[in-house]
């Protein structure tokens, strides 16, 4: 039966529509031109500039130690959080699982605000130990979820094969359920660092002062005057990106 | 002893969840009910002055804004997503991987940037607006930028993933043959797409728009860069009244609102859910 062309031709404007406005960014970045409306000549100008921006760096620098920081708290958190709500069916477990899968809806203006209101009624002062706590609460629901998807694929009888043949529990968890487990458990700890470097609104609530992550630092370049670095900024950050999307897209491809 | 396990393994996330997620929602909720003290800070004692002070500062029109231009944002993705997600299921498995990988791409970008892209597509000076100028669609005065429908075509452009991704994951459940057997009835194509593949998909147009609709609501950051004065979000009150002028209590009470916003439709869904699973039981 003949197809219809429609439904094609939609897709094919929405993913037109998704990366024209990244394609314009990379565009910019070597055009000479402020504003981009037209094309004024090549230039490295804009990533000259960047190469000397020090706060960009720095910013860079802080984003990238929070994210390492929390994506590892969060993995730790997440796995044995899938363990226990895989293992254990109580009413323990109902409460447990609602507490994880509660902020996967949760906006983040709505968390942000809570953690501010949190951290300013105790009286914590505002800096790298709350950006991290704030990260490593809104990572734990996706690395748990992504850990729990692969125990639902986990052969358990693997386990007591090991104890049969001698393994005491804590051998046989180390030595059989982690390593079967890794590729699940770097998963989510790979997308919780990928969430811990995007994120901009609860970040934004509970940074201090000396915290500013790469987005926040972004967001202020935005009101200021320097609109053509941001570009060179964004191609190398969109470069990353892709390419951390075709490394993973291969890796998934092998197995 | 296996009490004991389950304890060992489920303490530290529970109790993580517990102090940094339930106990700081459950303050949000309490705070609107506590006095704003002068410095920002949260004042001695019990009051209703604060939501008092919250429905008399005429929140209204931000509300209705808030939630119109959610519903708005909900329906054009979901008309979009609909027949992406009905081309995707039935392509190739090599094309559907394809596919989906650039659906997720821009979409792993980081949100700032792909605000930022926006701002400077729509800027006066911009290319879509010199484009649109030379094609003679706006006059040379226009201001693309700052604006309700500027707003909405950035709020499309981020909630638009989160429409596709659960309607693909329903239209790969479906049946095509189902479509088959509705044209060889003798259905049209567009028939047989609404009166089939529609209700076919229900559960996953069900999602998507209640996802979209929620997200678009806690929304701020767009309206804040994209949009102009009045084109604001209950989410921008909820900064400006935290940041702006130190409110905690004021902040938190509009915070309380937008939890109460996102929770209604989410129970509706529920509601309707459950109605609508004993329907299929008899």
């Amino acid at each position: 039966m003949k197809r219809s062309w429609f439904p094609a031709l939609v897709t094919l404007a929405v993913l037109a529509f998704f990366f024209a406005p990244l394609a314009m960014l990379v565009l910019n970045s070597f055009n000479a031109s402020r504003f981009g409306g037209e094309w004024e000549g090549f230039t490295w100008q804009w990533y000259e500039k960047l190469r000397e921006a020090d706060e960009v760096w720095d910013a860079l620098f802080i984003t990238l130690k929070i994210a390492a920081v929390s994506s590892i708290t969060a993995m730790l958190l997440g796995t044995l959080a899938a363990l226990a709500l895989h293992r254990f069916k109580s009413w323990l477990q109902s409460l447990h699982s609602m507490l994880v899968t509660l902020p996967l809806v949760m906006p983040d203006i709505l968390m942000g605000m809570s953690l501010l209101a949190f951290f300013v009624a105790l009286g914590v002062e505002l800096g790298m130990t709350t950006i991290w706590i704030a990260h490593v609460t809104f990572s734990v629901s996706f690395v748990t979820m992504v850990v729990l998807g692969r125990l639902q694929d986990f052969d358990f009888t693997l386990l007591d094969a090991a104890r049969d043949l001698g393994a005491t529990p804590w051998t046989a968890t180390r030595k059989v359920l982690v390593p079967l487990l890794l590729p699940g458990i770097l998963a989510g700890g790979l997308l919780a660092f990928t969430l811990s470097i995007d994120d901009y609104v609860i970040t934004f609530f509970v940074s201090g002062p000396g915290t500013t992550t790469l987005p926040l630092r972004v967001a202020s370049m935005m009101k200021g005057r320097n609109l053509p670095m941001i570009n060179a900024l964004s191609t190398l950050m969109i470069a990353s990106t892709f390419l951390l999307a075709a490394l993973a897209f291969r890796l998934e491809r092998r197995r | 002893m296996n009490c004991r396990r389950e304890c060992l393994l489920t303490l530290p996330s529970l109790a993580w969840m517990l102090a940094f997620f339930a106990v700081p929602a459950g303050l949000v909720v309490s705070m609107a009910f506590r006095p704003s003290d002068l410095r920002g800070g949260i004042g001695e004692g019990w009051s209703l002055d604060t939501l008092k002070a919250v429905v008399e500062a005429g929140y209204l029109p931000v509300v209705w804004q808030t939630v119109w231009l959610s519903a708005v944002t909900a329906v054009i993705c979901l008309a979009l997503a609909l027949p992406m997600a009905f081309h995707i299921a039935r392509v190739s498995e090599g094309w559907r991987r394809l596919l989906l990988l650039l659906v997720v791409v821009p979409f792993l970008t980081n949100f700032i940037i792909r605000i930022f892209a926006w701002k400077s597509l729509l800027h006066p000076e911009g290319a879509l607006t010199q484009l649109l100028i030379c094609c003679g669609l706006v006059s040379e005065d226009a201001m693309l930028l700052n604006n309700a429908g500027a707003v909405l075509l950035v709020l499309v452009y981020t909630q638009l993933p989160f429409a596709i991704l659960p309607l693909y994951a329903a239209a790969e459940k479906f049946d095509f043959q189902l479509l088959d057997a509705a044209r060889d009835l003798g259905a049209s194509p567009w028939k047989a797409f609404w009166r089939v593949f529609v209700p076919g998909v229900r559960r996953g147009l069900m999602s998507a728009a209640l996802m979209v609709f929620v997200c678009a609501l806690g929304q701020y950051v767009i309206p804040q860069f994209i949009g102009g004065p009045s084109d604001e979000m209950l989410g921008n009150k909820i900064t400006q009244r935290a940041f702006g002028d130190r409110n905690l209590p004021h902040a938190s009470a509009l915070a309380a609102c937008l939890m109460l916003a996102m929770l209604v439709p989410m129970l509706l869904a529920a509601l309707w859910r459950r109605l609508f699973g004993k329907e299929a039981a008899s």
